[in-house]
């Protein structure tokens, strides 16, 4: 059976994000004030498995194991047909 | 005696190493193409520095996982030496090596110029012809250069002593001024638990040479000679 995993990695809660933050700065300089804003890397990944939880438990080892660095990260998977 | 620097797709310091190691330290030096696996005859092995992969994902996330990095990790496990420089720091980190992670600097731009560093251990075979509290001259070049940890990880560095470098002011005083990418307690260099392994984001490669400006560098490959030296002794 074929799934998508739909994989979201950001940044722990109280990491700085250099980036997001000269992100919010150009939204400011084009007019528009914003009181937060952080970013993330979205995955869209299809293979095989043999159950929705397979699915998910080799989602989250390729987290564990590549896309997500547990230092400064957390990730959700969401997993469909 | 044998050195290994491993080129990774994206290495751009790779020769530089070799051409110190070689020329100017007068040890064997092999260059090491990730594809071809690493034997078991070299002494230390260095990561160069660069952009390996086009640092997509994280910076050295993807020469992480390279066969030869399996290799790379058997090797340290043995007690054996590993350098990583600037990307190579990146790439131990990742390989879980070192502890902690270089992330982007706080101001999120490319830095490239001398900055100095406070000597903080000379207890390593990477630093022992240092004098502690010495204050070298080495240049940075990177954009993920931020030293971040678990609090547990700070406790075990210091308790151990394991942080190898600080960046410093030309005095030696360890400030926010003189701390160019938000590295946490300014730290950039890091030893591993068994302090075969070091992680640093300075380029000693590039501070080798009088005509360069600087050979504080030059020390760091020449106390992992001594160190293997009296090893073999």
């Amino acid at each position: 059976m074929q799934y998508q995993a739909k994989i979201t990695i950001a940044l722990k809660e109280g990491m700085l994000d250099p980036e997001a933050r000269a992100i919010q700065h150009a939204l400011a300089n084009l007019g528009y004030k914003t009181d937060a804003l952080t970013s993330a890397k979205l995955f869209f990944i299809r293979f095989d498995a043999k159950g929705k939880k397979e699915a998910e438990e080799m989602a989250a080892k390729m987290c564990e194991r590549l896309l997500a660095n547990p230092v400064i990260h957390q990730y959700t998977i969401e997993v469909s047909e | 005696m044998k050195f290994a620097v491993i080129q990774f797709g994206g290495s751009n310091c790779d020769r530089d190493a070799e051409y110190v190691l070689s020329e100017i330290c007068g040890v064997d030096t092999d260059l090491v193409w990730f594809k071809s696996r690493l034997d078991d005859s070299y002494d230390a092995v260095i990561l160069p520095g660069g952009f390996s992969y086009g640092d997509y994902l994280r910076a050295g996330a993807i020469a992480a996982r390279t066969p030869v990095m399996t290799d790379v990790v058997r090797h340290a496990n043995k007690g054996k030496l590993v350098l990583g420089i600037c990307n190579g720091a990146q790439i131990l980190d990742e390989s879980g090596l070192i502890p902690g992670m270089f992330t982007i600097n706080a101001y999120p731009k490319f830095i490239c110029r001398p900055v100095h560093l406070r000597v903080e251990s000379t207890d390593s075979p990477f630093t022992s012809l240092f004098r502690k509290g010495e204050v070298i001259r080495i240049p940075i070049a990177h954009k993920e250069g931020r030293y971040v940890a678990p609090e547990k990880v700070f406790a075990d560095l210091s308790k151990d002593d394991r942080v190898a470098f600080r960046f410093c002011t030309p005095e030696g005083e360890i400030t926010p001024e003189s701390n160019p990418n938000g590295s946490a307690g300014n730290i950039t260099g890091v030893l591993s638990e068994k302090r075969n392994v070091m992680a640093m984001m300075p380029h000693p490669e590039r501070a080798s040479e009088e005509v360069l400006g600087s050979t504080d560098g030059k020390k760091i490959f020449l106390s992992m000679i001594r160190h293997i030296e009296r090893n073999e002794a």
